[in-house]
């Protein structure tokens, strides 16, 4: 192996880093006493600070070129480095508006920094995955960590069936993929998603082998809805949301969307760009059927981890109309912009998922959960500022400008209107219509309604600021959001 | 720069105010607040006195490139229908804070900081020139206005708050997925501008049209989608009624002008018998409705209604007489509902009631406030001398020209007008002193007399000598009336 090959690996350096700090980390921890489990937070954010400038230093020394290394197995790209930098941003987050909760219900332990950083690291490797091989690793290793992480709490019979239920279906998913990638595979011959694409691309051409390609790509298609939590896979995502910890719910609502969504991107734009069409008409159908469903449930819930989460499945169906308006009839012209049209509104959505589960976190005490919609009456004459980081958070679910949430649904809906899909689009702002009057229930609560007993909330400095910088994120975004929209469409020119 | 002045004083204002803190600073965030809205209206004055008449086109543009992805800048100009508005918005902010100056005592720093805000960005609407630069705009002031509406209106004020806020989402999301469609005919261009010269089938003309029609109609608004209002006028703070009825009702009629009329010019022909036969069941059903209210805000609410529905008949005549007249009609209710608006709250606010029934001989306690409360409601009933009559006539008068029916359907505001208005100033104000509350009422206090002073000069001078107001549209709507006439299939 010549230097300069040696060299080129060196863009997989926040991988290894994560690695290596986390097992370090690990053993570390097993030495450490309770009273010191915090030290174990501060070297997690270390790390995930550390990966953040590796990364960008890759991005410095990568110029926004594409190489493929370790034999095919690993890309390093604009799109991955920038996924990874939101991840880190999230898993920061996380640990940050986490920690306070976690101490309070005797939930502290080493375990969850652990297994926190493992998936991380999980993500890290799907998100640069360029094979069928590096994608499933990555994604196993990240869902093994989150469902431990979902039965953080063990003494909670909720946790407990929710990391069950997790489990179960995760397991079946990842089947359900594995099946397509190995239709795929049989077909192309190889695991490489450039060389799938090759190949499928002169396969497509056959109507024999079309067939048994579109045979694989309906199995890859139902595993990643099932990642991704669309309708009609999402029955994990409620259980899930609802009977997790609320710190551990906001983790797996927010970084392993990205990784699922870089999931879907390898797999089907990178690896089955000539099966658009079909892969394109499966997609509608979720985007659809997740905004139908996922706004009108959540007008049923009145527990608030619930509501988010079917906020949750209909933000995904969302997110699908970018993805599924790239290629039309064979064109391309607007594939760029429809595609970083769906990595801007998962971006953003991950920052107002962080920050409404950090609301939750942040109305919750030592023997008391946020959960239900009753527990933020009058927070806006307990604390106004919080309530009014709360109502930037919902305006811009609902996507009202001037939040980043408007930008987001406005970039989504202008490329499905340019691939012709009218009546998707006008179906998706009807759904976003009634999925309004669920996030203005927040609002009202907040604002209209007198508090049932007025607790004022302490919390760390850290967790403030980080708070204030998330809500107003979204309104910075919201003014200003063409620095991120431009990051978007340069990782997706690059891809 | 001055409209960016306009646009953004006021906002940063209000966030100031927001930033003072808690009740403890009020009367800090009181007189900053007034600051803030009497230095938004100062910097607006130039955009008159400054006004090129003689020009149908945009003036004191700004244009800057904002999303550069989506080719979306920041642009803002006036023409001589937009700058009446901002006009008229920023002089209507500095009333509002008057008139909650000693009501309000709840969370006053959010209360003024709303209304700053949504002040700036109803500039915003007036001023933009680029379709989503208005869309953020036209979207944002819900955000304050469902505050204002929740936490300071009356007992069902949830209620009217949630549907004031669905029902025009509803319709200004149609309006984007329209907006994003012509986005994309005008080849990547969300230039207002660019969209007046934009061909399009008559079929397309259509379906884009009833896209924008929802956004508008509801914001007007026009029957059948008017239910909101009532609602939402009786709830509200007096604030909030006086800039729901002045300004934001004008938004809608203010979208037929800029994007409806000239973008689809050969759909609105095929529809007009439409709009003019909802304007003519809003002027004439709506003004029986109007007649037997009971409660005072209601019926200035459905008044609203009734006489929005002048300003889009004058609008789909298509004539000069008649959307002038429209225009002027929308100027003079932003006057006289706002004076009305403000008279049951000088009322309500000693009362706490807006029933009608429990008033009566009000003018042997308030003589002051009975005089002008007699004013605005001759405004309100379209006599001659005041704003009222103006527009109605100018509209009346196009709409002869169109046809007798049309006119003789809409002259009927002038008796129903009448009816509801002084018979409701007439069971308020006069007759014997109707109970204790009543004979301990005390007249106006120097804040709501200088209020309401203003407003009855203005009314009076655009009912006297219009001409100030009239001169400075004329060469737009004549640009606007050409491009109507100009097919674009």
């Amino acid at each position: 192996m010549s230097s300069m090959e040696f060299l080129s690996h060196l863009r997989a350096l926040p991988e290894m880093w994560v690695l290596v700090a986390t097992c370090v980390l690990m053993i570390l921890d097993l030495y450490s006493r309770d009273e010191q489990r915090r030290v174990a937070f501060y070297g997690a954010q270390a790390i995930v600070g550390v990966a953040f400038f590796l990364t960008l230093y890759v991005v410095y020394e990568s110029e926004g070129t594409r190489q493929i290394i370790f034999n095919g197995m690993y890309v390093s790209d604009v799109l991955g480095h920038l996924l990874k930098l939101v991840c880190y941003v999230a898993t920061s987050a996380a640990l940050v508006y986490s920690r306070q909760y976690l101490a309070d219900r005797g939930l502290l332990r080493g375990e969850f920094v652990t297994l926190l950083l493992f998936s991380l690291l999980g993500m890290m490797v799907m998100i640069s995955a360029a094979s069928f091989l590096t994608l499933f690793v990555g994604l196993e290793l990240m869902s093994l960590c989150l469902y431990a992480l979902v039965a953080l709490n063990r003494d909670s019979a909720l946790s407990t069936e929710a990391a069950m239920k997790y489990f179960v279906l995760g397991a079946l998913s990842s089947g359900l993929l594995l099946y397509g990638m190995s239709m795929i595979y049989g077909a192309t011959g190889t695991l490489n998603l450039y060389e799938v694409a090759g190949h499928a691309g002169r396969l497509a051409a056959s109507a024999t082998d079309r067939t048994f390609l579109v045979f694989g790509l309906v199995f890859l298609v139902a595993g990643l809805a099932f990642k991704i939590g669309v309708v009609p896979f999402h029955m994990w995502i409620p259980d899930v949301y609802h009977g997790a910890p609320t710190a551990v719910t906001l983790i797996v609502g927010a970084a392993p969307k990205i990784a699922a969504f870089a999931m879907a991107m390898r797999l089907l734009v990178n690896g089955l760009p000539d099966l658009a069409r079909d892969w394109q008409q499966m997609l509608a159908l979720l985007a659809f059927l997740s905004m139908a469903l996922g706004n009108i449930t959540a007008i049923a819930q009145t527990n608030i981890k619930r509501m988010l989460a079917y906020s949750t499945i209909a933000h995904m169906g969302f997110m699908l109309l970018g993805m599924l308006s790239g290629v039309v009839d064979g064109n391309n012209n607007n594939a760029a912009a429809a595609y970083s049209s769906a990595v801007f509104y998962i971006i953003v959505y991950v920052l107002m998922s962080l920050g409404a589960f950090g609301m939750l976190l942040y109305c919750s005490r030592a023997g008391f959960e946020c959960e239900n919609l009753d527990d933020l009456k009058g927070l806006n004459r307990t604390n106004p500022w919080y309530a009014f980081l709360m109502l930037i958070l919902m305006f811009s679910l609902t996507g009202i400008p001037p939040t980043a949430g408007f930008y987001a649904k406005l970039a989504v809906l202008s490329a499905a209107v340019n691939a012709g899909q009218i009546w998707l689009a006008v179906s998706a702002v009807i759904f976003s219509l009634i999925g309004a009057f669920y996030y203005l229930r927040i609002v009202k609560l907040m604002y209209f309604d007198e508090a049932k007993e007025r607790v004022r909330a302490t919390r760390s400095t850290g967790f403030a600021i980080a708070l204030s910088a998330n809500g107003l994120a979204l309104l910075v975004l919201g003014i200003a959001p063409w620095p991120l929209m431009n990051m978007c469409f340069e990782a997706i020119k690059a891809l | 720069m001055l409209l960016s002045l306009a646009i953004w004083i006021p906002i940063l204002a209000g966030l100031a105010v927001f930033a003072l803190g808690g009740d403890e600073r009020a009367p800090a965030q009181r007189w900053f607040a007034l600051a803030g809205a009497v230095l938004g209206f100062l910097v607006t004055i130039p955009l008159y006195t400054g006004f090129d008449a003689s020009s149908a086109g945009f003036q004191f543009e700004e244009k800057k490139l904002w999303i550069e992805t989506f080719n979306i800048h920041y642009h803002l100009g006036v023409d001589g229908i937009s700058v009446l508005f901002v006009l008229l918005n920023s002089f209507i902010t500095i009333l509002i804070v008057l008139a909650g100056w000693s009501v309000i005592d709840n969370k006053v720093g959010q209360y003024y900081g709303a209304f700053l805000i949504m002040s700036g960005l109803l500039n915003g609407v007036f001023a933009a020139l680029d379709a989503v630069l208005f869309y953020v705009f036209f979207e944002g002031t819900l955000i304050p206005m469902f505050i204002i509406i929740g936490v300071w209106g009356g007992p069902n004020r949830v209620y009217a708050a949630v549907k004031f806020f669905l029902y025009t989402l509803l319709g200004s999301l149609l309006m984007l997925v329209a907006m994003l469609y012509l986005y994309n005919k005008a080849g990547g261009s969300f230039s207002i501008t660019d969209w007046h010269h934009v061909p399009l089938p008559l079929g397309v003309q259509i379906v884009l049209f009833f896209g924008f029609l929802f956004a508008f109609a509801v914001k007007v608004p026009m029957w059948p989608v008017h239910t909101w209002l009532p609602d939402a006028h009786t709830e509200a703070p007096t604030g909030g009624s006086v800039v729901l009825a002045a300004i934001l009702l004008k938004l809608g009629a203010y979208g037929f002008v800029r994007f409806t009329l000239p973008i689809l010019p050969d759909a609105s022909k095929e529809l007009a018998w439409l709009m003019i036969a909802l304007s003519l069941v809003a002027i004439a059903y709506i003004g029986l409705v109007t007649l037997v209210q009971t409660d005072m805000k209601r019926l200035i609410a459905y008044s609203s209604v009734s006489h929005m529905g002048f300003v889009t008949l004058g609008f789909f005549i298509f004539n000069a007489y008649g959307v002038e007249g429209g225009l002027i009609q929308m100027i003079s209710h932003g006057f006289v509902s706002a004076a009305m608006f403000l008279c049951v709250g000088v009322l309500y606010d000693r009362m706490h009631t807006r029933m009608i029934g429990d008033y009566g001989g009000v003018v042997n306690t308030m003589p002051k406030f009975a005089s002008f409360a007699m004013l605005f409601a001759m405004a309100n009933a379209g006599l001659p001398a005041t704003s009222g009559f103006v527009g109605e006539f100018l509209v009346i008068m196009g709409a002869m020209q169109t046809s007798f029916w049309i006119a003789f359907v809409a002259a009927t505001t002038l008796v129903f007008g009448a009816a509801y208005t002084l018979w409701m100033y007439k069971r308020v104000i006069f007759g014997a002193v109707a109970n204790d509350h009543v004979a301990k009422l005390k007249d106006l206090n120097a804040r709501e007399f200088a209020v309401l002073a203003a407003l009855a000069a203005a009314v009076l001078l655009m009912g006297i000598y219009p001409l100030p107001f009239t001169e400075v549209m004329h060469a737009s709507v004549n640009e606007l009336l050409r491009h109507i006439g100009s097919p674009k299939i």
